[in-house]
């Protein structure tokens, strides 16, 4: 906190992790082929407003990196260079390595310098093949010091803002006039008479013919406070051969019309620029309008796009809790005003109906505050597809579908981890090598997709891939091997494909550096399962396998079926209910002295009373006397759950116990009710455990004891 | 942890007194959140007898200890007359079931004694001090062990 520029510096990393994920999602676009004009210029400004930033933190790695890239962009901006699907492959790696550095200047790593050499080498072949070709062996740091030195031409036209903000014209150039000797000429042309002269209007500009031995950033970086509200062109006055802007050669005094596009300027003005070849007045005196019109079009836009703002996390989960207080408190008024025999058409009753709906519009507001879409989830999987298909040696196409579906933010944390595992996995297991793809009729090039939807309250993710499928037969040799089931087991498909989520299990014949890290799919079955989530799988032989992966839409709010045994009131997740029913006593068969089992369609399950296992009463209820629930717990295990009665569904807010309490086993949160009341939500998964283990009852002894 | 020990935290503090049955006791008025009348608690599934379960503050889960069962007193079935006093402890709260709020009492270290060496538990996990005031005797107790920590695990 000592330092006031931390918190700058932390809001420009938090900008730049954004930056970077419009930078992979435009450079993506191009590579689909569905970019649009825009797409470029977005491209380019990311990187550049990464530069800028980077350059007021003195983050020089960054900022040269950046710089390279951002020239390379300029030249597709500008049209010279066609961005071509391998020019695209140049910039995404460049995108990656350009994230590396960003995190290693926050983090205050250091890159693999070979990486980064690697790729600006690449980058100025392709931003400049003619000088590459021709200095063939000009290395990285030559063509620094050529970049560094000699003579720039600057026009430098203030428009009025700059003035109207307090800032000096004069000053600038003064300031400027510290990097070098300069020549700075007026251009007093566009002044006009006196009787119309406009007194807060600014009608100069300063052409300067500067000598330095500097980069372009640092004489931008004088204009740097005045950036918006002046038209700024640094050029090089002699360097022909490595200027951008290589096809305006003639009359110097024309130069800045139309000669290195400023970034700050809209770009389908300079696109058109390019094709102005004549370097006549007339014909380049229409597009400075055009500049004015486009800057304030852009301003326009960047005020709907910037319509958001920043809120610390913590004050909007207070407010969460706030509302569902509230929505608590609205049940408890309206159930004391029935109490109260007040008529259902009266005007309190209206009123509070009234007030009954916008609590929860309240909440739905609120709720959708923490919403967003997956998208940050999906920009990160791109990479991830390039470098597994770098390692496995694969071609890998990703494509990825619903990125504007929107979850909670606290799910969307928590999906990163499975999802990357699973395309790793998708790739590594489920593609084959492009030869074998050939020989199978398929196009050399593997893809994965990657879809979000939203089905009945739930968010679907689908990894899917045009494999080989799962290999059943060696994934049954496997599970025998590894005594996961006995050598005579029969399984159905499904069975055998639902074994690679079983723990330890991993078909890969050879443990491979990606995906076979000691952790299976057993992990991901286990993460998603904490998270309230089911994960299964469908696999083709020859035509690939689909993931799907079912999870809450969010973590804070849950469905549950309201229940009563004895006195206490619980909620079972209605997530592990598979279906209800009423226990005939011909049908209970009794195990031992505490254990019953149900028949359940030729199946037995056993039967836990809900109150005994939690050990609110010592003797449990006769069978027929209850009501039935069948569960699924972890793994699939079945159980059949008895308790006294159903009262029906109810979305509740999920309280943590542990905040003030600590974890009660058993239980695995708690919610409040309508009355204002605490209800426990049942860990269905412990209480199926306890059944199968029967470890639960002893412990619950020892605490009686102690 | 917060000024919930040691005697030397203790110059000059306001204290806050309640009864249970016929003892007195007192802790830290800056331990006080708020004081509510006693609410049907939800029973926790295996946990101590002098929990009595968790109720519902302004939206946190709030777990009540009895105090009297904690601190091996008789202990009765709350009614509506008793009063929970929800204190904060680190950065856990809880609520404390007690008989009633007797007093708000102010003093230093000088007049707080040190208690006779007994080997009774309550004395030793509970009772920092002795504090006589106006012939009553009423014990300054520290929190840190109220809740169960780690003890299911233990046992």
């Amino acid at each position: 906190m000592e330092d006031p520029m931390a918190e700058i510096r932390a809001t420009f990393f938090q900008e730049c992790d954004e930056q970077l994920a419009a930078l992979e999602a435009g450079l993506l676009e191009m590579q689909s082929g569905t970019a649009e004009a825009e797409t470029v210029n977005a491209v380019f400004r990311a990187v550049h407003s990464m530069k800028g930033g980077a350059g007021i933190f003195s983050l020089d790695a960054l900022v040269r990196f950046a710089h390279k890239f951002e020239t390379a962009l300029d030249k597709v901006r500008s049209g010279e260079l066609v961005a071509t699907p391998s020019v695209v492959g140049v910039f995404l790696r460049a995108a990656d390595v350009l994230s590396d550095v960003v995190h290693a200047a926050q983090e205050g790593g250091a890159v693999d310098e070979g990486r980064i050499s690697a790729l600006v080498a690449e980058l100025e072949h392709i931003s400049d093949p003619v000088s590459a070709s021709e200095n063939n062996l000009a290395t990285p740091v030559a063509v620094v010091l050529e970049e560094t030195g000699g003579a720039w031409d600057i026009v430098f036209a203030p428009r009025s803002e700059m003035y109207a903000k307090a800032n000096e014209a004069a000053l600038l150039l003064r300031e400027l006039g510290r990097l070098g000797t300069m020549k700075v000429t007026l251009d007093s042309s566009k002044l006009p008479e006196l009787s119309v002269l406009d007194p807060e209007g600014a009608y100069l500009s300063w052409k300067i013919a500067l000598d330095a031995e500097c980069d372009e950033l640092t004489i931008r970086n004088v204009f740097e406070f005045v950036e918006d509200d002046c038209e700024l062109t640094v050029s090089r006055s002699d360097l022909a051969g490595f200027a951008p802007g290589t096809v305006i050669t003639g009359d110097n005094g024309f130069k800045f019309e139309f000669f290195a596009p400023m970034p700050e300027v809209e770009e389908e003005m300079q696109v058109e620029d390019v094709h102005v070849p004549e370097n006549e007045h007339h014909e380049a005196l229409p597009p400075k309008h055009t500049v004015v019109e486009a800057i304030a079009a852009k301003a326009e836009s960047a005020t709907t796009v910037s319509a958001t703002i920043r809120v610390d996390l913590d004050r909007v989960d207070r407010m969460i809790d706030l509302v569902g207080e509230l929505v608590i408190n609205e049940a408890m008024l309206s159930q004391r005003v029935m109490e109260a025999g007040i008529a259902r058409a009266s005007g309190v009753a209206m009123a509070l109906e009234e007030l009954e709906h916008l609590t929860r519009e309240i909440q739905d507001s609120v709720m959708a505050i923490r919403a967003q879409p997956v998208r940050s989830v999906f920009q990160r999987m791109p990479r991830l597809v390039r470098e597994v298909a770098a390692q496995t040696g694969k071609q890998v196409r990703l494509v990825t579908e619903g990125e504007g579906t929107e979850v909670d933010k606290t799910v969307i944390e928590r999906i990163t981890d499975p999802l990357t595992h699973m395309i790793r996995n998708a790739i590594d297991h489920g593609l084959e090598t492009p030869e074998k793809r050939v020989t199978a009729g398929k196009p050399e090039e593997g893809t994965v997709k990657l879809t979000a939807l939203h089905r009945s309250g739930r968010i679907v993710l689908e990894v899917s891939d045009d494999g080989a499928g799962i290999n059943r037969a060696r994934v049954k040799q496997k599970a025998i091997e590894n005594g996961v089931i006995a050598p005579d087991a029969q399984l159905t498909d499904d069975e055998i494909d639902n074994l690679i989520f079983l723990p330890g299990f991993s078909t890969a014949s050879k443990i491979s550096d990606i995906s076979g890290r000691g952790v299976g799919m057993d992990v991901v079955r286990q993460s998603v399962q904490a998270l309230g989530g089911r994960i299964s799988i469908s696999s083709r032989p020859g035509q690939g396998s689909t993931f799907t992966l079912s999870l809450p839409l969010t973590l804070a709010v849950l469905d549950g079926m309201v229940v009563s045994t004895r006195d206490h009131t619980l909620i079972i997740p209605l997530g592990a209910i598979v279906e209800t029913l009423k226990p005939q006593m011909k049908d209970v068969f009794p195990l031992d002295h505490e254990t019953n089992l149900l028949v359940l369609r030729g199946g037995y399950v056993p039967m836990v009373d809900v109150a005994a296992s939690l050990g609110y009463c010592e003797d449990p209820i006769e069978p027929e006397q209850g009501v039935a629930l069948l569960v699924e717990g972890e793994g699939g295990v079945r159980a059949v759950l008895l308790v006294d009665a159903i009262h029906g569904q109810r979305q509740v807010v999920i309280k943590s116990l542990e905040a003030n309490y600590r974890a009660v086993p058993g239980i695995a949160a708690a919610t409040v009710m309508g009355d204002g009341r605490v209800a426990l939500i049942l860990d269905v998964d412990a209480v199926v455990r306890n059944a199968r283990g029967d470890s639960g009852r002893s412990e619950a002894a020892m605490v009686e004891a102690g | 942890m917060t000024n919930s020990a040691g005697l030397s935290e203790l110059d000059n503090r306001e204290l806050i007194a309640f009864r249970i049955g016929r003892q007195e006791f007192c802790i830290n008025v800056m331990m006080v959140r708020e004081i509510r009348g006693w609410a049907g608690a939800t029973m926790l599934p295996r946990s101590p007898r002098y929990v009595k379960g968790v109720i519902n503050l302004r939206g946190a889960v709030l777990p009540i200890v009895d105090l009297a069962v904690r601190l091996g007193l008789p202990g009765n079935e709350p009614t509506a007359r008793n009063v929970i006093i929800v204190v904060q402890i680190g950065h856990q709260q809880i609520g404390l079931l007690v008989d009633a709020v007797s007093d708000i009492l102010t003093a230093n270290d000088a007049e707080i004694q040190t208690s006779p060496d007994l080997s009774s538990d309550l004395v030793k996990n509970f009772v920092k001090g002795l504090l006589p005031v106006e012939g009553r005797m009423i014990s300054l107790i520290g929190l840190d062990n109220v809740l169960p920590a780690g003890e299911l695990e233990a046992a």
